[in-house]
C-alpha cells in the first residue's frame, strides 16, 4: 500500500499540500500506467513532497471528448473538476499525463479553472537542477541506448522538449534520437481519442510506423512521457516481437530506479 | 521636364521631320495601346481580388486584433523573412532566388509604368544619365535584375524537375491532380516566357544603344548578348526590343489576373495570412462560449428558469458544417495554401496510409468557397443554400475527418501558419454534435465519460485502487 493522501483529507485536517498530483484516466486505471503513477508517487514520497491527490473527486479531463468534436461532454467534465478543485483552492498540479497538461494548462483558465501547471517531465527536471532527486543508483543505466519518444501534447502542442532529455541524461545513459523527433516528432496513433477507436482504413498503423523508427536507433530501452505513447509503442515493439530485447519506459519509471527506488529490468 | 523629353527622344536620333512624325504616331498608338491595357488589366484585377475579398469574408466573424507586435514580428519573420522554409535548405533557397527576383523585378516595373504611360524610353535612365552616381547605381539594380532572372532560370528548370521528373513524394498525392498540377507547371513556363522577354527586351535595347552610341548602357548580362544582335539591323533590333517590352509587361499583367485561380495567391496573401494567424499554444484548441453556456444550465438548472425570457436567440449551430460556419481566418488561410504538401508528408494518418492530407483539408475548403461564389455571382450576389457542404459532396470525407490524431504536425511544418487542423476540429465538431455522426467505439466513450467519468468503463471509487500494489 502507498501512502498517499487526497485533497479531502488534507482539507479535514486544515492542511494544504504543496501540489495537487492530478492522476488522469489512464494512471488511475489502465495497469501499464499505474505502474508510472505509482513509481512517480514513489518519487515524491521519497522527497518528502506534500502532495494530494482527488482520488473519487478526480474525473477525466474531458480531453478525448473534446478532441473527438464532443465539446459538451468536455465542458460538462471540466466545469466539475473545476468546482472541485476550486473549492480546495488548488494552486499548483503536476500530472504524468501530457493530454490532462494540455488540456489543464491551455482549456481549463477559460472556465475558470486558473492553476499553475506541470508535466512531470519538467518537475522532475527541476527536482533534479535544484540537487533534490539524487541519482544514487544512475550506474545501471551508463552505456545503455536509450531513445525518447516526443508526445505531441508535450513537444510540439507545448513546446516542451529539453526537459525530458536532461532527465534522461541525468541518467548517464546514452541518448540517441529517431530519425523523426522534436518538431519532427512522429505520432504514436493515440491522440485525438484514436486511443478509444480502430484506426482508419490504411496501410500501417502509425504506432508500428512510429515503432520501427525507434527500433532503427538500435535502442534498448524507449523512453516515453505519456501513458498513451507507452501504451502505442508498447503495442508496436509487441508486434514487431522484440518485446524481450527493447522495453518501454515512462521516464517517471526509468528515474525511480536511478533513484533505487524501482527495480526495473532490461 | 523639357530637358526631360528633349534627352528621351536622343537615342532615337531622327534622321528627318517625315521620320520624325512618322516615330509620333507610332508613340501614339502604343500609349494608347498601354493605357487601354493596363486599365483593363486594373479594372478586370480589382474586380477579381474584390471578389476574393468579399469571399474570404463569407467565414464566421472574429474579431483578431491582439497582440499586434507579436503579429508584426511573426509577419516579418515568417512571412517576409520565410524563416519555415529553412527548415529543409535545398528548396528553400531555390524557393528564396525566385522570391527575391520577383520582388526586386517589380523596381524595374516602375519604370515600365511610367515609359508606358507616357512614351518614354527609359525615363529613369535618362533622367540620372548626367549624374555618374545614380546613372552607376541604375545600371546596377538592372544588372542585378538581370542576374537574378539568370538565376531564376535555372531554379524554374529546377522545379520543373523536381516536380515532373524526380517524383518527390509530397507533390505525387491525389489531390493535386488535374488543375493543381497544371497550375504549378503554368506558373513555372509563365516564369520562362517572361525571363525570355526580359531578355529580348534588355539585349534589344542595348544592341540598339550600342549601334547608335557604340556602347552599351552596360547592363551586366545582355551586355554580353547585345553584340550578337547588332549586324541585324536597327528595325529588326527594334522589333526584338518592342516584342520583349510588350511581352514583359503582358506576361506581368497576365499573371496579375491569373493569381486569383491559382496556389500562387500566397505571394499577396501569404502576409496577412500569417498576420492573423493564432498565436496560442499549439496544443490549445478554443472552448466554445455557446456550449458553456448551456452546460451552466444543466448543472443549475434553476438558473434556466430565472433566465429572463428575452429575445429569442437564433437557433446556435455547434462547429463548421460548410464554410460558412468557418471563420473568415480560416477561408482566408485556404485562399493562402501554396499546396506545398508539407503539411501532408508530415501527417502521421497520410504517411501510414490514411485518406487524410491537411493539405486537402485545405484546398477543398477553397474549392468550396469558390463553389459557393460562382453560385453567388450567378445569383446576383445572394448565396441559395445548394444542398450542399463541405462535409462529403465531393470535399472533405468524414472518414478523413475521424483520422486525425491532432498532433500538430501539419501546423508545425506549414512554412506560412496555416492551421489544417483548426478546420479540421470545427468539422468534427459539427458530425459529433449536431449529427451524431461517430464511430460506435466514441460514442461508448462518450458514454462513459458522462456516466462515471472516464473513457473507459471503471467506477469513479476505484480511482485510487493503484494505490495497492
Ligand atoms: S494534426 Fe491531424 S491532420 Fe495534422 S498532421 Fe496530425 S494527424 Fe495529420
Ligand atoms: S497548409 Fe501550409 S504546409 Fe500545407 S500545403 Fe498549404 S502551405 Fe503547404
Amino acid at each position: 500500500m502507498l501512502e498517499v493522501k487526497t485533497m479531502a483529507e488534507y482539507a479535514a485536517n486544515g492542511e494544504t499540500p504543496e501540489v495537487l498530483f492530478w492522476v488522469g484516466c489512464a494512471g488511475s486505471f489502465d495497469q501499464r500506467a499505474q505502474k508510472v503513477t505509482r513509481s512517480f508517487v514513489k518519487i515524491l514520497n521519497h522527497l518528502n513532497i506534500k502532495f494530494a491527490v482527488l482520488g473519487s473527486e478526480e474525473s477525466c479531463t474531458g480531453d478525448p471528448a473534446k478532441r473527438a468534436g464532443n465539446e459538451l461532454t468536455f465542458q460538462m467534465l471540466a466545469l466539475q473538476n473545476i468546482e472541485v478543485m476550486n473549492s480546495y483552492g488548488v494552486q499548483k498540479i503536476v500530472t504524468t499525463c501530457p493530454h490532462c497538461f494540455n488540456i489543464l494548462k491551455n482549456e481549463y483558465p477559460g472556465l475558470g479553472g486558473k492553476y499553475k501547471v506541470t508535466h512531470h517531465a519538467t518537475f522532475l527536471q527541476e527536482l533534479i537542477d535544484t540537487g533534490r532527486i539524487k541519482l544514487s543508483d544512475a550506474s545501471q543505466f551508463k552505456g545503455k541506448k536509450i531513445t525518447y519518444h516526443d508526445s505531441c501534447y508535450l513537444g510540439r502542442a507545448n513546446d516542451i522538449y529539453e526537459a525530458p532529455r536532461a532527465l534522461l541524461e541525468a541518467l548517464d545513459a546514452e541518448l540517441v534520437e529517431m530519425k523523426s523527433c522534436k518538431t519532427k516528432g512522429l505520432c504514436c496513433g493515440a491522440g485525438g481519442a484514436q486511443m478509444f477507436k480502430e484506426e482508419e482504413h490504411g496501410t500501417i498503423r502509425i504506432n508500428n510506423a512510429r515503432t520501427e523508427q525507434a527500433l532503427e536507433t538500435g535502442a534498448t530501452v524507449i523512453a516515453a512521457a505519456c501513458p498513451f505513447c507507452s501504451t502505442m509503442i508498447s503495442d508496436g515493439v509487441k508486434a514487431k516481437e522484440k518485446q524481450m530485447q527493447v522495453k518501454v519506459f515512462d521516464i517517471a519509471e526509468l528515474l525511480a530506479a536511478g533513484q533505487g527506488l524501482e527495480n526495473l529490468t532490461f | 521636364m523639357n530637358i526631360l523629353v528633349a534627352k528621351t527622344f536622343k537615342p532615337y536620333n531622327f534622321a528627318s521631320f517625315k521620320s520624325v512624325s512618322k516615330q509620333m504616331i507610332l508613340k501614339l498608338i502604343q500609349i494608347l495601346a498601354f493605357v487601354a491595357l493596363s486599365g483593363s488589366v486594373f479594372f478586370l484585377a480589382f474586380k477579381l481580388y474584390k471578389r476574393i475579398y468579399r469571399n474570404i469574408m463569407l467565414g464566421r466573424k472574429q474579431v483578431i486584433n491582439d497582440n499586434i507586435p507579436e503579429r508584426l514580428k511573426n509577419t516579418l519573420l515568417v512571412a517576409l523573412g520565410q524563416k519555415k522554409m529553412f527548415k529543409n535548405v535545398i528548396p528553400a533557397l531555390l524557393h528564396l532566388v525566385i522570391y527575391v527576383s520577383f520582388v526586386i523585378t517589380q523596381i524595374e516595373l516602375i519604370e515600365i509604368l511610367i515609359d508606358g504611360f507616357t512614351g518614354n524610353h527609359r525615363i529613369i535612365y535618362h533622367a540620372v544619365e548626367n549624374i555618374p552616381f545614380l546613372k552607376g547605381f541604375y545600371v546596377f539594380v538592372v544588372s542585378f535584375i538581370e542576374v537574378l532572372s539568370l538565376l531564376t532560370l535555372f531554379v524554374t528548370f529546377a522545379f520543373l524537375y523536381r516536380r515532373n521528373l524526380i517524383k518527390i513524394p509530397r507533390f505525387q498525392k491525389p489531390e493535386l491532380n488535374g488543375w493543381p498540377k497544371l497550375d504549378a507547371n503554368n506558373i513555372l513556363y509563365m516564369e520562362l516566357t517572361l525571363i525570355t522577354f526580359i531578355f529580348m527586351m534588355n539585349t534589344g535595347d542595348q544592341a540598339k544603344y550600342l549601334l547608335q552610341h557604340g556602347h552599351t548602357y552596360g547592363f551586366w548580362v545582355s551586355g554580353l548578348l547585345a553584340p550578337a544582335l547588332s549586324g541585324l539591323g536597327e528595325t529588326a533590333i527594334t522589333i526584338i526590343e518592342r516584342i520583349g517590352w510588350w511581352g514583359h509587361i503582358s506576361m506581368v499583367y497576365f499573371f496579375l489576373l491569373y493569381l486569383p485561380q491559382s496556389k500562387h495567391l500566397h505571394i499577396l496573401l501569404a502576409f496577412p495570412n500569417v498576420f492573423f494567424a493564432r498565436l496560442i499554444p499549439k496544443g490549445e484548441i478554443p472552448n466554445m462560449p455557446e456550449i458553456t453556456k448551456e452546460v451552466k444550465l444543466m448543472m443549475n438548472p434553476d438558473a434556466a428558469f430565472a433566465a429572463p425570457t428575452g429575445e429569442p436567440e437564433e437557433p446556435v449551430k455547434f462547429g463548421a458544417k460548410d464554410i460558412q460556419d468557418l471563420s473568415w481566418q480560416n477561408l482566408l488561410a485556404a485562399y493562402s495554401c501554396t499546396e506545398c504538401g508539407r503539411c501532408t508528408a508530415a501527417c502521421p494518418a497520410n504517411q501510414t496510409g490514411k485518406l487524410l492530407s491537411p493539405r486537402k483539408i485545405m484546398m477543398d475548403t477553397r474549392d468550396r468557397v469558390e463553389e459557393v461564389a460562382k453560385s453567388m455571382d450567378a445569383n446576383n450576389g445572394v448565396w441559395q443554400e445548394d444542398g450542399k457542404s463541405l462535409i462529403e459532396n465531393g470535399y472533405i470525407t468524414v472518414e478523413e475527418l475521424r483520422a486525425c490524431t491532432t498532433c500538430n504536425a501539419c501546423v508545425e511544418e506549414c512554412p506560412i501558419n496555416i492551421n489544417p487542423l483548426d478546420i479540421i476540429i470545427q468539422l468534427r465538431r459539427n458530425l459529433v454534435m449536431e449529427d451524431s455522426n461517430v464511430p460506435n467505439e466514441w460514442a461508448g466513450m462518450f458514454a462513459n465519460m458522462d456516466n462515471n467519468g472516464a473513457p473507459w468503463q471503471y467506477s469513479q471509487l476505484d480511482r485510487l485502487n493503484w494505490t495497492k500494489e
